[in-house]
């Protein structure tokens, strides 16, 4: 039966024989597809899951548009921290200081001196740092050669030492109305906090499917040699695209900061690791050359779904980083056995047919 | 050649650019207020004879560089209460970021042989071992809210009271339901880090209070003493609780968070307790203009008090208003409950 269907396009089509060894359903553009609906099925799943435990919550209606949106407000920080940490693994790397620089620019941002400068100053300060610290990883790893993993692991420590300094360990309270606002208030009955989520999903799709930027990412990061010889400066992209995550926790520091209306040392307290980990589980490959924006930010939606989940059914801390540390096991078996074994199997099957 | 000279020049100003953005933000690392606060939470009593100039002591002291409001106070006090003393000479070294580093820094503070250690240890079994050794050579330890599990680690141990925080708060929700008529109240706590014993000393004061009373804990979220993840669990513990009639919050830095959570929520039908009473919460409490109503003391004035009776101990003295001669061994402040009457009384000792 799959041999009689997977031997009848190669006839039809002659004149494309790579194509037609190929499935669509094994192309490189539908795999991404394939690791998303995946996703979504666990989201689909999870919040099932919350229906049949809280009937009672879920059937009133005004409350499950709030959960919506707390679920995606809970997502928002984390979510643009993530498309950044997404280009940067993309491109063959890795940012293990995007909470610091969280914390740095947050902390730095909300000084007595920025705050004279009202909120246009402490955006401006909060965007400047953070692009600041990812030039100084960027300089570091592409022009002092250190290994990413390394440098950014030094800035960690450095940054939240320069923050704690900055603060005096002490709590930063933002007394700027606009700033607090930016989590209080709605757009629409839209939190604003979800417009900039969505504003840098939409700009990140656009910026890795749409551009030659997005195209050299990919390039670098699949095989650095071969990029370099096609003429791309590939150390001035890296340094470009470390500044991109920096950029994106200086966004997420003005977010963060409005939230918890205060900066300090200890904020944004191993969200890396969180960003990472939703990259990893939306489908993109830590060596690199592979990943897409939209399954980082499903593998953002699911982590706060869980946290959401848990927090609804009074479970503690402990149980839902045990089920997070599963799902991100699972995830990432599903993705490597299944999708690769059937895709292998219907590869062999029709070599087999057609040779 | 133009092109050149194109692309200098645009060089030249995205570094004029690039520049004047770092003058800007070097600008702004200042937190120089403009007039000078409060500060810290001395007392030096003036017609106290123990307050008089006596024998010359050196304080060794040493406390976690952690980046929270409360460690912070905890070190400038013990400062502020040491200069406040002619005959005291303060050395403080920095415990760094964890058990070991902090004992080396001890191991130099011994070296300079000073009368008497006063130590907040990053974990009070980890540096039991220290504690030990410095009593056997004769330096006798002050320990500072985190416990030594030995008793000969320590001449004089002055802690703050979790679990009698966890009670008080209790016991104040218990008293307003009373006072509403809330038959069975829909209670909800942010806890701390969980993992320390301190946090569950804490929720373990407030539950069984709480179960004396007939109530019980509707939902329970455990932050990590910071602002953020306070935000974070509260906008969670909202969502799970649509009415809720009273919260109680372990810390009040971390309760700035959790204040922003409930006002984004946009709720404002329970009251909120809050812990450790910090400045801002205390204003709020006076204030009166948010849930939160009340706030459960663990103050880190116990650092001031710590060097004051660091000092007795040195010139051998006892504390006046006591017969005994010496200082007692240990020291366990009560948690006193913060209101709006009485925030008044409380502010100077808020940090």
């Amino acid at each position: 039966m799959t041999a009689q269907t997977a031997a009848a396009p190669v006839k039809k089509d002659p004149e494309k024989p790579a194509a037609g060894e190929r499935r669509w359903w094994q192309l490189d553009s539908t795999e991404g597809l394939w690791r998303n609906l995946a996703l979504v099925a666990v989201l689909a799943i999870l919040i099932i899951t919350g229906i049949i435990t809280k009937p009672e919550l879920y059937s009133d209606g005004t409350w499950v548009r709030n959960n919506i949106f707390t679920i995606l407000e809970l997502a928002s920080v984390i979510g643009v921290v993530t498309v950044g940490m997404t280009f940067v693994i993309i491109g063959g790397g890795i940012d293990l200081s995007v909470g610091a620089i969280i914390a740095l620019a947050g902390v730095w941002s909300t000084t007595l001196a920025t705050q004279d400068y009202g909120a246009g100053g402490m955006i401006f300060c909060a965007l400047a740092v953070g692009i600041g610290v990812g030039v100084v990883n960027g300089i570091l790893i592409s022009y002092g050669r250190l290994v990413a993993f390394i440098a950014t692991l030094a800035m960690l420590v450095a940054a939240r030492g320069l923050a704690a300094q900055i603060s005096g360990k002490q709590t930063q309270v933002s007394t700027s109305d606009f700033i607090n606002g930016i989590a209080a208030n709605d757009f629409l009955g839209v939190p604003v906090l979800v417009y900039i989520l969505a504003a840098v999903v939409a700009a990140g799709w656009v910026l890795l499917n749409r551009t030659t930027f997005g195209r050299r990412t990919v390039a670098v990061g699949g095989n650095v040699e071969a990029a370099r010889l096609a003429g791309i400066n590939v150390k001035r992209h890296t340094l470009l695209l470390y500044a991109l995550s920096g950029l994106c926790c200086g966004i997420a520091a003005v977010m963060l900061t409005s939230q918890a209306n205060s900066a300090q040392a200890a904020m944004a307290n191993l969200y890396e690791l969180d960003a990472i980990a939703a990259a990893i589980i939306g489908g993109t490959l830590l060596s690199g050359g592979r990943g897409t924006i939209i399954g980082s930010l499903l593998g953002v939606l699911v982590f706060s779904t869980i946290t959401n989940l848990f927090a609804i059914n009074n479970l503690s801390t402990e149980v839902q980083n045990m089920v997070k540390g599963g799902i991100i096991v699972l995830a990432v078996l599903i993705q490597q056995i299944q999708f690769k074994a059937v895709t292998q199997f219907f590869a062999k099957n029709s070599k087999i047919t057609t040779s | 050649m133009k092109h050149a000279s194109d692309l200098s020049r645009r060089r030249l100003l995205l570094g004029g650019a690039a520049l004047g953005a770092g003058a800007l933000l070097t600008a702004c690392t200042s937190n120089e207020e403009d007039e000078p606060s409060g500060g810290a939470q001395t007392a030096a009593a003036g017609n106290n004879q123990n307050a008089a100039p006596g024998e010359k002591v050196t304080i060794g002291f040493s406390a976690p560089a952690a980046d929270h409001g409360w460690i912070a106070a905890i070190t400038n006090n013990a400062k502020a209460q040491a200069a406040a003393y002619s005959d005291v000479e303060f050395k403080t070294v920095e415990a760094g970021a964890d058990a070991a580093a902090q004992r080396a820094a001890l191991q130099t503070l011994v070296a300079q042989k000073p009368s008497i250690i006063v130590l907040l240890p990053h974990d009070g079994k980890e540096l039991n071992a220290f504690g030990l050794e410095a009593m056997k050579a004769g330096i006798p330890v002050v320990n500072l809210d985190r416990a030594f599990p030995d008793p000969l680690a320590y001449r004089l141990q002055i802690k703050g009271d979790n679990y009698g925080m966890g009670v008080s708060a209790a016991h104040y929700i218990i008293d307003q339901m009373k006072a509403k008529n809330v038959a069975s109240p829909v209670i909800g706590e942010i806890a701390g880090i969980d993992s320390l014993e301190l946090t569950q000393e804490r929720s373990k004061g407030f539950a069984d209070t709480l179960a004396q009373a007939g109530f019980k804990v509707g939902n329970r979220r455990a932050a990590e003493f910071t602002a953020d993840s306070g935000q974070r669990e509260a906008a969670s513990l909202l969502q799970a609780l649509p009415k809720m009639d009273a919260l109680w919050n372990h810390d009040d830095d971390q309760g700035i968070g959790v204040l922003a959570a409930i006002q984004q929520a946009n709720r404002s039908e329970f009251l909120m307790v809050g812990g450790a009473g910090s400045k801002a919460a205390i204003e709020a409490i006076q204030a009166d203009n948010s849930v939160l109503k009340a706030t459960v003391t663990y103050s880190p004035s116990m650092a001031s008090s710590a060097i004051s009776l660091a000092r007795l101990i040195a010139q051998n003295k006892g504390m006046s208003d006591l017969v005994e001669l010496q200082v007692p061994k240990e020291i366990i402040l009560a948690s006193e409950t913060i209101t709006k009457e009485n925030a008044s009384n409380y502010l100077k000792l808020g940090f």
